[in-house]
């Protein structure tokens, strides 16, 4: 059998309601006395018109939040049969370290009981309480004989940076368990979304995001994560991608100069990234000129780098191929299978155990 | 090996008019200011001196690769910091490589971003009075940069409008990082003034906004500030665009400097995506592609030049870019310096050579 | 390749570096406790002079903190961008395959044999007392 993965969907939190059988029972009381009712990020409002295309919004017009109707769309008209679930309800923003742990114990388990446990082809990420490294990695251990989750999840933008040694635990933790590191569009917005400052709209808090991933990798290639934790996986979701190559090419170049500031950077970063990172495919930041696609593809190293998602249910696409235009179907075909099972351990344990 | 054998015959060869976008000269000593500064700055230069928003009243947050981040060669025979002695330009610069038009983009202590608006003032203007009386006065290939106060929009404004009408300035400097994005109206008076004098604007890497220097926290290392510049340029765009800045300047022409330009198709691409699904929402006002408003009001700088591997790749970015739009630059005398025998080779065909050489620069700057 | 005399050898003692000026080119010359190593002094990458760059040691790393410092005085940096080449064989020590300066052979001759080989030596006068430095380009 040839799985085919799409390795970005987002399944929404419907309400407070759906966590709270989830919850210790005195968060679940302390939350409801204080009138806590959910949480949603600034960068995807649910009415705003990208955060969930038109046609697969449920019946009161918000992001789909149960199994059904995203397996509805993501299986019955993408195509795909195996399909991971970034969940991106923001436990990372709150302030209250103990609150976000709770909340992110409830947000998993929740993913486990109303999504893994209803459609056995999905797979999920762990999300994890970044106010506590110690925290975060307990997380991991409690979830990781789950094979279902796949991967850990943390947001482009970091309380710090994410190559500084004080979140290698996680990093171990995730290598230790094979399981990737998606580092996913998103903000803990401990900084502005911006370097200089808070922009006037969503529309370049999202175009931000490219630049949040260019300074992750960076932080994480010159504090040497790379080396100092050998089995770690990076996957960039909801990237864009095309900021790839000419990111690569600047910090080569200041790498050529700067070495001995960075000394266990032994190669260039570019040969690091090209060997431990992955991007997903949609959104792709590109015309729909084929010709223009095709170089595009070649400098990202395209049959290595891309992994197929729908980003499901952002709007990035129209129709049901969430495939960008200008791919041709051999790439096609590694982003859904091959890369996805190069690059998730646990998906190629699982797809091995369902042969 | 990419190159073994020296480079003689490019260094030899045709000797074009460069023009060099962005150089950076430096005061001898703080005492150079003082004929151009009221005793009531002076002294607070002195006494309390510049203050950046971050905590450095000596030292920089990311100490630099080498002394002043400047080339080692480029210190004068006579004395005084890189960039401070116009013998010694014409010497290792302007004679050497042909160049007869360089805008020099003062760095620091300029004023520029200082937390106190009243000494940020007097400090642009000063820089202004020293470049013209004290460098284009001595070297008429030196052209000077209107060093704004940019944080207090109306001084900015009135600075520009001191030196309208004056040949001797090229362009109006602020720098990247500013304390919100530059897009946002309280910047839209020098947006206002530059438009009125006819100046291009210049946007220089660097300054202090205050803010961390990734949207995702504080970097460690001193590469990661410098890979930084490019993502907070990149910002910078899109607030710009996305602002409504040029629907309401529709005259206004800006220079990218320092910043690299490989980056910039990919940002329009995804500031194309983004516009196409909020044009009838959020971003109404923003009346056509961000790439069609990109393309007609920026040019870019080369340095520091893009090496990729594949050379090809580099001729296909300029493609996407436009070669019309990008304009050398040498840094000098930074580190991070361009040759331009080498930043822009010969590889790259003679016309489109001479263009970012030369003819981009005479076209941007009217001469 | 001709021979050419370019200095008597104490006048670059060890620890020093010398550019000298052969058939057009420049070449940095370099005492390391007493062996000589020549260069090309230019920089493969734009062609800053290295005569003009810092003498340095070589930092290495096994893991991120870790700073082992060895090797002092046998690094130039290009004056420029700073890239580190190893003076002893020219290598870029980022990218040793991609890049490197051309190495120049050198040797230390007596007078007496100088004078013996007919060697260029238009730029210094040599006696049969002395030791001269000798580059082959």
């Amino acid at each position: 059998m040839t799985l085919r993965v799409d390795c970005d969907v987002h399944p929404a939190v419907p309400s407070i309601a759906a966590l709270r059988p989830h919850l210790d029972p005195f968060w679940a009381a302390h939350l409801a006395e204080r009138g806590f009712d959910g949480l949603e990020s600034m960068l995807f409002p649910p009415s705003a018109p990208t955060s969930a295309r038109a046609d697969f919004r449920d019946a009161g017009g918000r992001p789909p939040s149960d199994a059904a109707a995203v397996g509805a769309s993501v299986f019955g008209r993408h195509g795909v049969d195996r399909a991971i679930l970034n969940p991106t309800f923001p436990v990372t923003m709150l302030f209250n370290e103990d609150m976000a742990v709770a909340l992110a114990r409830a947000l998993n388990d929740w993913i486990r009981a109303e999504w893994l446990d209803r459609d056995p082809r999905l797979r999920a990420a762990i999300v994890v309480p970044l106010q506590s490294v110690e925290a975060a990695v307990a997380e991991i251990e409690r979830l990781a004989a789950d094979p279902r989750f796949v991967q850990v999840l943390v947001p482009a933008m970091m309380p710090e940076p994410p190559g500084q040694r004080r979140w290698w635990p996680i990093w171990r933790a995730c290598a230790r368990h094979r399981l990737p590191l998606a580092i996913h569009a998103g903000s803990a917005y401990r900084q502005p979304p911006t370097s200089i400052g808070w922009p006037g709209h969503l529309a370049e808090e999202e175009a931000a995001q490219s630049q949040a991933f260019q300074s992750a990798l960076a932080s994480l290639v010159t504090e040497g994560v790379f080396g100092a934790v050998p089995d770690l996986t990076v996957v960039l979701v909801e990237s864009g991608v095309t900021w790839l190559p000419a990111f690569l090419w600047r910090i080569d170049k200041f790498w050529r100069a700067l070495r001995p500031e960075v000394p266990w950077v032994d190669r260039p970063p570019s040969a690091i990234v090209r060997e431990r990172v992955r991007l997903t495919a949609q959104p792709f930041d590109a015309p729909d000129d084929p010709a223009t696609v095709a170089r595009i593809l070649s400098m990202v190293d395209a049959p290595h780098a891309l992994l197929f998602a729908s980003d499901h249910p952002h709007w990035r696409f129209d129709g049901d191929d969430p495939v960008p235009p200008g791919f041709p179907a051999d790439l096609v075909r590694r982003m859904l299978t091959d890369n996805p099972l190069s690059t998730y351990p646990r998906l190629r344990e699982a797809a091995a155990w369902t042969a | 090996m990419d190159s073994v054998t020296p480079d003689l015959i490019a260094a030899a060869g045709t000797r074009l008019s460069l023009v060099d976008c962005d150089i950076h000269p430096k005061l001898a000593a703080p005492e150079d200011l003082r004929p151009f500064l009221s005793r009531r700055w002076w002294e607070h230069l002195t006494t309390i001196g510049p203050r950046q928003r971050h905590g450095f009243h000596k030292g920089v947050p990311y100490p630099k690769a080498q002394p002043l981040a400047c080339r080692r060669d480029a210190w004068p025979p006579g004395g005084g910091p890189p960039g401070s002695d116009v013998p010694f330009i014409r010497e290792q610069l302007l004679d050497l490589y042909g160049i007869d038009f360089a805008v020099m983009n003062p760095l620091a202590p300029t004023g520029q971003g200082d937390t106190n608006a009243a000494f940020s003032a007097a400090m642009a203007s000063a820089n202004n009075d020293w470049q013209v009386e004290a460098m284009v006065a001595a070297e008429p290939r030196l052209r000077a940069s209107v060093v704004v106060p940019y944080e207090d929009g109306p001084a900015a404004a009135a600075e520009i409008r001191r030196r309208a009408g004056d040949r001797r300035f090229a362009h109006v400097l602020m720098l990247s990082r500013t304390a919100e994005p530059m897009g946002q109206r309280r910047y839209w008076p020098v947006f206002e003034a530059a438009c009125e004098a006819g100046l291009p604007l210049g946007i220089h890497v660097f300054g202090y906004s205050g803010w961390p220097m990734t949207n995702g926290g504080f970097p460690s290392f001193y590469l990661e500030e410098g890979v930084e510049h490019a993502a907070s340029t990149q910002a910078l765009v899109a607030s710009l665009i996305f602002e409504g800045v040029f629907a309401r300047f529709p005259t206004l022409r800006i220079l990218l400097i320092e910043a690299g330009f490989a980056w910039i198709p990919a940002l329009a691409w995804r500031l194309d995506r983004i516009w196409e699904k909020a044009r009838h929402g959020e971003l109404q006002d923003v009346r056509e592609p961000p790439s069609a408003i990109l393309k007609r009001h920026f040019w870019v700088s080369t340095q520091p030049v893009e090496e990729p591997p594949a050379f090809a790749d580099l001729e296909t970015t300029l493609d996407w870019i436009g070669w019309d739009r990008v304009l050398f630059a040498s840094d000098y005398p930074h580190w991070d310096f361009d040759d331009p025998r080498q930043a822009i080779p010969r590889r790259l065909g003679e016309a489109r050579r001479r263009m970012i050489l030369s003819g981009n620069g005479r076209a941007f700057y009217g001469i | 390749m001709p021979r050419h005399v370019v200095a008597p050898a104490h006048e670059i003692p060890p620890g020093t570096r010398r550019r000298v000026e052969v058939r057009g080119h420049g070449v940095v010359i370099f005492n390391l406790d007493g062996a000589f190593h020549a260069l090309l002094d230019r920089c493969p990458h734009m062609g800053g002079r290295l005569s003009d760059g810092v003498q340095t040691g070589l930092v290495e790393s096994d893991r991120p903190g870790e700073y082992r410092w060895s090797r002092p005085g046998e690094i130039i940096r290009c004056p420029w961008h700073a890239w580190e080449f190893d003076i002893r064989t020219g290598r870029f020590r980022c990218e040793p395959d991609r890049f490197r300066v051309r190495t120049v052979p050198a040797c230390v001759l007596s007078g007496e044999a100088v004078a013996a080989e007919g060697l260029d030596a238009t730029t210094v006068p040599v006696t049969v007392e002395d030791a001269y430095l000798v580059v082959e380009l």
